[in-house]
């Protein structure tokens, strides 16, 4: 392969960089340029006979006309083995800890799309220790399931609390959490590596951090290292791993900023048109297949901006995702901790990885219970700030009751409160059981018999 | 007919898009790109090179690599072995992939659309020496439970030399017409055309659905164009599936065009195991599937839809009824979307390309019931589902395929939350066909049919203008015989339009107990507008508990008995009722 260098940079725009005058290029080839020394990493945008598009992940401060560019001939890749858990890295794989370049086979971290025939169908569970999560919007093996929230609520937390607390239950499988970073403050970066390594969570994790004042190019490969990472351990190593990414909202910017530096037409809100598919190229990657025993989850978080569902970001989203977890500002408001809203959270997966032998037998059914009488409850409110609780009847005030516990009891925990599956559903049944028997009617007999 | 393939050069390349010269090339070609040899078309001729889309990954494809022209338009192999069978977006058996290249999609794979090794059994149903004209039924091969008419091929007609019968696969010659041409049980078609018919009849039979919702207040007709627009989580895709179930289609060719990889998984794993109701066969038998999920090269989706269409078309001229579900062409209009502004092409509404609602309307234009050209009835009933961002029906594709579709049944993600099911808006939702299928309907169901869901209608309308009274003074306030009237909009809305997909009676409701259903309303706004009348105060009427009962028959296979059993029940309870206010 030839890995000729070339001085003969024309253009430089935003994180594009224009070359003439080069050998035949491929298309995504990554690409070296050489700026007094310092070596910045890129990758090939657009390819012709007379000139080569090159966007640099590190952004293209400094780069002049002088600089050279070499082409590398393959795609970016990342080094995988062992080694990495445990490891905490750049956006682009670069060790952030004291310890050594990674090493081990080289992996293309544009990953090939899963034959839909060759997929197995998710069917089991992940406890997270999150009581609303857990019971409410189940968590499943293999999917995707985002967390929308709005800027100043602590998703975040709740990330690590995931990251922290999760675990397959009743398998001896591998389980592990990459975990990856985007565009976060130093701050925050500090407070993530911190809380791995203090919970002893870092031994089976792996970090990519990639900070705000980073290129933001870079934001654009580090989820990309991260899935690669994950494949690796789930498909090659048979583990259960959980990707946990923040804040999506911050990698649809770079698309956004790439996008117009290459002076793209532009979709919904300046978003390239392009964003659906970039991002289910993402999303996509989650999942299990079948004859490998592991499996690949996600957990994106995004920032809605102004909180607007309908904002391109989490709309496309959405449309890809297996359901979703809307953290709520009203609850947050209430110092309620984690502010889970369990009304416009879905899991679309819960069905069939959930019930007897997975979770538990009255799970679904104690679930639409609770759904049910909190939906009621909430609605409550608003007629008693108009006509007050005294005009209420005896079961709407119940009713109203329900939804305060809920809220108190059920969907408040602390920090570090790790509740085991059982622990949740008797917290659940302690609520319902202050609702008479007969008017818990989404619950059969049976279950009442067995638990009320 | 076929031009000299010639080489040409790759000169530039970005992403799915490939710039070559050097060759002489007609667009709609189908060219081979690179040294893998990718599969591309030529979506754009200029004065010294042509733009390529190509439906595979080109990293590393670079400029030099040669282009081999192919010399035909992108097309699907036409001829039995397709039922059962489920394709990438261009008719590539998924399988075959999984043989070829593993769990994950590479690239650079051929793969033939029907299996060329199996035999099949062919009858000749004509004569030597008969004189056929194209799309002319030659014989016929027994695939599951359908009899597969073997067809003429577009272009071929003539005399017949010779045709023989016994067992044969695909490419063997079953047959000579008089001026050389071979027959096969297999041809080669043309997606982007659509395939040929006699004349399009009018819309008057309905497609079945077995769900409400649907059959009694927005019925789409065989060879009609429904339009499925919702956001994400208002239940598109549970929508689409139910009806490939449960539709009284005989094929379902179902596209998932741009949609999650899981969902497609769960069809692969459902359908085998579910039966078909009207004929006792595994229901993949009668579906063919194409999985073109999100995460697949984007021009391959592009062309998904049309390879779905041109199949269903195929199934059609053998004179069946099929059902084409599209989930979902908001995803279709973005890989356009996506192609067009690589191409730096002057953009239309929000980025969509202009001639987007052209497209739209070709595509659901190729919908229809028709005379096919050999003297048979089929239809291809389109249901194209549309994913509109921020769920906003006003954007681009949703509005362009309203222009078309004569039915819109409008998702509503407000209902989804409350767990409606399905989430149907049924003031914002119409169907245009009710007119032409009112004789069917009066004939096949019910007199006063017609009448009767009008009247169904009016009782919602009615209910919505009378909540906005009692959102602000509440139902109290109302009078009695208003009062009455949204209890029974409530039963409309809890015992008629929603419907329970994952039960396992009420996932499929055949007319007539659609019909018996809405009876039991009516009956029960009867006895209870009489009770009424004889100053029964309206909220013992309100009260009633044997109008709960209507969820039981619904739930009930048999139900005939059970019907007339709670028609008296509710006639006694009223009556009980008027001894005691008397």
């Amino acid at each position: 392969m030839t890995k000729l260098e070339y001085k003969t940079i024309e253009r430089v725009a935003g994180p594009l960089v224009f070359v003439k005058e080069t050998h035949p290029v491929g298309y995504g080839e990554l690409v070296e340029v050489n700026v007094h020394g310092e070596t910045k990493l890129g990758q090939v945008l657009e390819t012709a006979q007379d000139f080569v598009v090159v966007q640099l992940f590190e952004g293209t401060s400094g780069v002049d006309k002088d600089a050279s560019v070499k082409f590398l001939g393959e795609p970016l890749t990342v080094k995988l083995d062992e080694n990495i858990k445990g490891r905490v890295l750049s956006g682009i794989g670069r060790p952030l800890d004291k310890g050594p370049q990674l090493t081990g086979k080289k992996f293309d971290i544009g990953g090939a799309a899963i034959n839909p025939f060759s997929r197995q169908f998710p069917n089991n569970f992940i406890q997270t220790g999150i009581s609303s999560i857990d019971m409410m919007t189940t968590l499943i093996r293999g999917q995707k399931l985002p967390i929308f929230s709005g800027s100043g609520l602590p998703h975040n937390d709740i990330a690590l609390q995931i990251a922290r607390q999760a675990k397959v239950v009743g398998e001896k499988t591998d389980f592990l959490v990459v975990f990856a970073a985007m565009g976060i403050t130093n701050e925050e970066a500090l407070k993530f590596q911190r809380s791995f390594e203090e919970s002893g969570a870092i031994e089976n994790a792996v970090l990519f951090i990639n900070k705000a004042d980073d290129p933001s190019v870079e934001r654009l490969v580090t989820p990309r290292m991260a899935l690669t990472t994950a494949e690796y351990f789930a498909f090659e190593k048979g583990a259960h791993v959980l990707v946990i990414f923040t804040d999506l909202t911050n990698y649809c910017e770079s698309l956004r900023e790439i996008g117009a530096a290459r002076e793209e037409i532009p979709g919904r809100r300046g978003y390239p048109g392009y964003m659906y598919t970039d991002l289910a190229q993402l999303y996509e990657r989650a999942g299990l297949v079948k004859g490998r025993k592991g499996s690949v989850t996600q957990i994106p978080i995004l920032t809605m901006p102004g909180d607007d569902k309908t904002h391109p970001i989490p709309d496309l989203t959405g449309y890809i995702t297996e359901g979703q977890v809307v953290i709520g500002r009203e609850l947050h408001r209430k110092n309620i901790y984690p502010p889970i809203d369990v009304l416009p959270s879905l899991s679309r997966l819960m069905g069939p990885g959930t019930g007897e032998g997975k979770t538990r037998d009255d799970h679904k059914k104690v679930s639409d219970q609770c759904y049910a009488l909190y939906a009621e409850g909430r609605d409550m409110r608003g007629l008693v700030a108009i006509v007050g609780e005294e005009a209420l009847s005896e079961r709407d005030r119940r009713k109203l009751h329900f939804a305060k516990l809920f809220e108190e009891k059920f969907l408040q925990q602390g920090l570090d409160e790790d509740r085991s599956f059982d622990k949740t559903m008797d917290i659940a049944w302690d609520l319902l059981r202050s609702i008479p028997r007969e008017e818990l009617t989404k619950i059969d007999d049976k279950l009442k018999d067995k638990y009320y | 007919m076929v031009k000299k393939e010639s080489e040409g050069r790759i000169v530039r390349v970005s992403g799915p898009v490939v710039e070559a010269t050097g060759l002489i090339v007609r667009m709609s070609d189908i060219v081979r790109v690179g040294n893998e040899k990718l599969m591309g078309e030529v979506i754009k001729i200029e004065a010294n090179s042509f733009i390529i889309q190509v439906y595979e990954d080109t990293t590393g494809i670079r400029p030099g690599e040669p282009v081999h022209n192919t010399g035909k338009p992108l097309a699907v192999e036409l001829g039995p072995g397709l039922l059962g069978s489920i394709y990438d977006g261009i008719q590539r058996p998924l399988q075959s992939l999984e043989k070829e290249m593993g769990h994950f999609i590479k690239r650079g794979v051929d793969a033939e659309g029907i299996d060329h090794s199996k035999k099949w059994k062919f009858t000749p149903t004509v004569k030597k020496g008969q004189t056929l004209k194209e799309g002319a039924i030659i014989g016929e091969v027994q695939e599951f439970n359908f009899i597969h008419k073997v067809q003429l091929a577009p272009g071929q007609s003539g005399k017949l030399k010779d045709i023989s019968s016994g067992s044969f696969t695909v490419i063997d010659k079953i047959g000579e017409l008089e001026d050389g041409t071979e027959l096969k049980l297999a041809h080669f078609q043309p997606v982007r055309k659509p395939r040929a018919f006699t004349a399009k009849l009018a819309p008057s039979i309905p497609l079945v659905t077995g769900q409400r919702v649907y059959d009694v207040f927005f019925p789409v007709a065989k060879g009609g164009v429904a339009a499925l627009p919702g956001p994400f989580g208002a239940g598109k895709t549970v929508t689409q599936q139910a009806i490939a179930k449960w539709s009284d289609a005989d094929i379902v060719v179902y596209v998932g065009c741009g949609e999650r990889g899981n969902e497609m998984t769960e069809v692969l794993t459902e359908f085998p195991h579910l039966v078909d109701p009207k004929t006792g066969k595994p229901m993949m038998e009668r579906t063919i599937l194409i999985a073109n999920t999100s995460n697949m090269p984007v021009a391959a989706r592009e062309a998904s839809v049309y390879v779905g269409m041109t199949l269903a078309e195929y199934y059609r001229d053998m004179g069946y009824n099929v059902a084409l579900m599209a989930d979902s062409t908001s995803r279709w209009a973005e890989a356009m979307r996506e192609i067009s502004s690589r191409l730096e092409e002057m953009p239309g509404e929000e980025g969509y390309p202009a001639y987007l609602s052209t497209k739209l309307a070709n595509f659901y234009e190729r919908a229809g019931r028709v005379t096919t050209q050999n003297g048979q009835e089929g239809s291809v009933t389109v249901i194209g589902a549309v994913s509109p961002a921020g769920g906003d029906f006003s954007e681009p594709v949703t509005q362009n395929t309203l222009r078309v579709a004569k039915c819109f049944w409008a998702l509503d993600a407000k209902l989804a939350e409350k767990r409606h099911y399905w989430s149907i808006n049924w003031l914002n939702s119409y169907s245009l066909y009710h007119e032409s299928l009112r004789d069917w309907y009066v004939e096949n169901i019910d007199k006063k049919w017609p009448e009767k869901v009008k009247k169904l209608m009016t009782v919602l309308q009615e209910e919505d203008s009378l909540m906005e009274i009692v959102q602000l003074v509440g139902s109290d306030s109302l009078p009695e015989s208003q009062q009455l009237t949204l209890e029974i909009a409530r039963l409309i809305r809890e015992e008629l339009l929603q419907q329970n997909a994952f039960h396992e009676v009420d996932k499929f409701c055949p007319l007539t107990k659609a019909n018996a259903l809405i009876d039991l309303v009516f009956f029960f706004e009867k006895v209870a507008c009489d009770a009424l009348a004889k100053n029964v105060p309206v909220r013992e009427i309100i009260a009633s508990k044997t109008k709960y009962k209507i969820a039981t028959v619904k739930t009930t296979e048999d139900y005939t008995k059970l019907h007339k059993q709670v028609m008296k029940e509710m006639e006694e309870e009223m009556k009980e009722l008027e001894n005691k206010f008397a």
